[in-house]
């Protein structure tokens, strides 16, 4: 059964059906990975080329051994060697790279909705690995992967996201895969960093973490920077950590066992500390290994359709 | 050339009469209105049965791009597109490079609007508050308008400093101009693309906040009852600012506004397609924002309905949505979606349509009211009130097509201008 699109631009609209077929495909390929040898043929003869316009070392890594784990052709194109410095847009450089016979790209970009362009501007099909603060499906794929390997499903669970809402990158396709597949959803953080109309998308909002470690079952943990495009959203590294970062304490206090997520990298001690980070209850060295696993599935899936 | 307008009806906004006639016309001068008038057979006849002929429109938002910007736009192809959209007459921002900040700029695009083939649409320069727009000094504002500038703004970016405006506002009431401010606080806008709401969060754009432009109109009141100048707000977007603009009016008849017609046709859920050309300044902004604009329209807070015709480039609009610049080309779709979302959908009759399109800006820029009486020189736009079109950019006469309204059902559309004995009709020049 293929997958509905042609390209993986987004969660938003994407059904569950598809949802489900990606996470069981990835099941799938997550066997394959514990094998010796780690390579099959699926993907022989296409070529793909990892379009990052913004640095990321984990994705691209993970996109890279997804793709040649699938034996595909690989190229790998980033913004410090661009073409971009000498004035190309991103349309013509995706022609000029389609012209050399491509049959996928797995772009990263800073701007929301770059996938959605780039999909219409070339023929080749196109994974998003994450557009700005829009989406970036295969994290929250990968996300709801490792969520329903532990608990076996992930309807009826409360996932909690904690920190910058706003300019996260991995947000709003949490948001709109977790409620697709009937989890609830909260985000917490300080109100500077949670976007406005937010619970128009049906989630909940903490100010306070506390309240937010009570209501939750698994807490994803996003990454906090104190400067934003020489913007401060909150008055220090210090106050947040004391008021909103996942302690061990903070865990305790609430009684309850807590699963932890983050989409990584981590600032240790800032949004997450350490004996939370290394504890049994996290799933953040899993979350990496199965985010090889998605991109397979979703690298074969989108790749078997043409 | 002598012609002959049969059957048209003549509203005219000066005596407010709208009536049934055929109307005379000598080398550009008003002969003779009178029904089933007599003419020889020199007369070139025009049928304008159902058809409605009034004074001649102004759009006092355009940007013409020249000098400067040649390869977006000209002052010939925009006059064209300003002829085809239904006007004989524009006022051009002062963002051109350089900027028309000194008066041999000012003199040169006023002489170059007359030199363009078929000279039919007046253009009448806006010119920079400050120098270069960037808001730091004085341009020279009387020299500006012994040129022949008709009013002020820095379009495109606020006067930031309350002092300097304040000052040029005090320099402008001296000179009889209005001061048109672009209303926009920078520091709640910065980095934003398109308006805040749910919409900006669903698609994780940076977002500009309505109080961006209400904060902004809200000192300008001040400052303008303060120094007790003329005021214009140009292309106003939010509910908030058609408050604050309906309570200024009540006790100051100096403070007026304007709306583009992109503001009120559409909302900021447009933007999910990510099409660059739904990205203007200010932003497309929500249901509730639209409702107000067309009450305001309705109600006369709004006074104007001005396009900010803003021409970009095919390829600088093909580009990610962040990075693309603001603006849409306005000239060739404003009457037309006037007519379907306000006049159509009983927002606004057919006088106060061409109050806020010939009349009312008039005013605001003290031009001589347009006449349609014998004697008169004939400056007029006739429009099709039922012809039912679909918006295709290709047609367009403007050198830029960046317009979201393509392949839009509008219903209403001027079909042709008049103005210093130059007639455009149906696409193209008549003589």
């Amino acid at each position: 059964m293929p997958l509905e699109s042609k390209h993986l631009l987004g969660l938003e609209g994407m059904s569950k059906e598809d949802i489900q077929l990606i996470l069981d495909t990835a099941t799938s390929f997550r066997e394959v990975l514990e094998r010796p040898i780690k390579k099959v043929p699926t993907l022989q003869g296409k070529t793909i080329v990892n379009l990052f316009f913004e640095s990321s070392t984990r994705t691209r890594i993970s996109f890279e051994l997804a793709e040649r784990r699938l034996s595909a052709d690989v190229v790998n194109f980033s913004a410090d060697i661009s073409s971009l410095k000498k004035g190309e847009t991103l349309k013509d450089t995706a022609r000029n790279i389609e012209a050399m016979k491509i049959d996928m790209v797995v772009m990263r970009h800073s701007a929301p909705g770059a996938a959605v362009f780039l999909s219409k501007v070339i023929n080749s099909i196109v994974i998003n690995a994450g557009d700005g603060s829009h989406e970036h499906p295969t994290q929250a794929l990968l996300d709801m992967y490792s969520i329903r390997e532990k608990y076996g499903s992930i309807h009826g669970l409360k996932v909690c996201l904690i920190g910058d809402i706003s300019h996260s990158r991995v947000a709003l396709s949490n948001i709109y895969g977790l409620r697709t597949m009937g989890a609830q959803v909260a985000v917490c953080g300080p109100k500077t960093l949670i976007p406005r109309c937010i619970e128009q998308l049906g989630v909940a909002i903490f100010n306070n973490i506390d309240e937010a470690i009570k209501w939750s079952d698994v807490l994803n943990v996003l990454r906090i920077q104190l400067e934003r495009q020489d913007r401060v959203f909150f008055p220090s590294l210090r106050e947040y950590r004391k008021y909103f970062a996942v302690t061990k304490e903070r865990l305790d206090k609430s009684g309850k066992i807590i699963t932890i997520m983050h989409p990584g990298p981590i600032n240790r001690d800032v949004e997450l500390s350490a004996d939370v980070a290394d504890s049994e209850h996290s799933l953040i060295l899993q979350q990496v290994l199965n985010g090889v696993a998605i991109r397979m599935a979703v690298l074969y899936l989108l790749g078997m359709r043409s | 050339m002598k012609l002959r307008l049969k059957n048209g009806r003549i509203i005219e906004p000066s005596t407010k009469k709208d009536y049934v006639s055929d109307i005379l016309i000598i080398n550009g001068v008003i002969d003779k209105i009178k029904p089933n008038v007599a003419s020889k057979k020199d007369y070139q006849i025009i049928d304008l049965k159902g058809k409605i002929i009034t004074s001649g429109f102004i759009d006092m938002h355009v940007h013409l791009r020249e000098p400067g910007y040649e390869y977006k736009e000209t002052i010939e192809t925009g006059c064209l597109a300003a002829a085809a959209g239904g006007f004989t007459a524009v006022c051009c921002m002062p963002n051109t490079n350089p900027a028309i900040d000194d008066a041999s700029i000012a003199k040169w695009i006023v002489e170059r609007s007359k030199q363009v083939r078929n000279h039919i649409v007046d253009v009448y320069p806006i010119a920079a508050i400050t120098k270069n727009r960037d808001g730091k000094e004085l341009s020279p504002m009387m020299e500006l308008v012994d040129a022949g500038v008709v009013g002020f703004s820095d379009d495109g970016n606020s006067v930031e400093s309350s002092e300097l405006l304040r000052r040029a506002m005090e320099y402008a009431s001296m000179l009889g101009k209005p001061i048109i401010q672009h209303s926009e606080d920078m520091y709640l806008s910065k980095g934003g693309v398109m308006n805040e709401g749910f919409i900006s969060t669903k698609l994780g754009m940076p977002p500009i906040p309505s109080i961006a432009e209400t904060i902004i109109i809200a000192r300008d009141i001040q400052l303008a009852n303060y120094t007790r100048s003329q005021y214009h707000s140009a292309h106003i977007s939010t509910e908030g600012a058609v408050e604050l603009i309906g309570n200024a009016k009540r006790v100051n008849n100096k403070i007026t506004c304007e709306v583009t017609p992109h503001h009120f046709s559409l909302t900021d859920s447009i933007v999910c397609s990510f099409d660059t050309n739904t990205k203007v300044n200010p932003p497309l902004r929500s249901n509730d924002d639209v409702e107000a604009l067309k009450e305001g329209l309705k109600d006369g807070t709004i006074d104007v309905i001005a396009s900010d015709h803003a021409p970009h480039s095919f390829d600088e609009k093909q580009i990610e949505y962040l990075f693309a610049p603001s603006g849409i080309v306005g000239l060739e779709t404003s009457v037309g979606l006037s007519f379907t979302e306000l006049v159509w959908k009983n927002y606004l009759d057919i006088y106060q349509l061409i109050e806020k399109y010939s009349v009312n800006p008039r005013k605001i820029l003290h031009l001589p009211p347009i006449k349609i009486i014998e004697g008169e020189e004939a400056n007029l736009t006739i429009i099709d009130p039922e012809l039912e079109w679909t918006v295709d950019v290709g047609k367009f006469k403007s050198k830029s097509k960046n317009s979201p309204f393509n392949g839009r059902m509008l219903k209403g559309k001027p079909i042709a201008v008049l103005n210093h004995d130059c007639m455009f009709i149906n696409g193209s020049v008549l003589y």
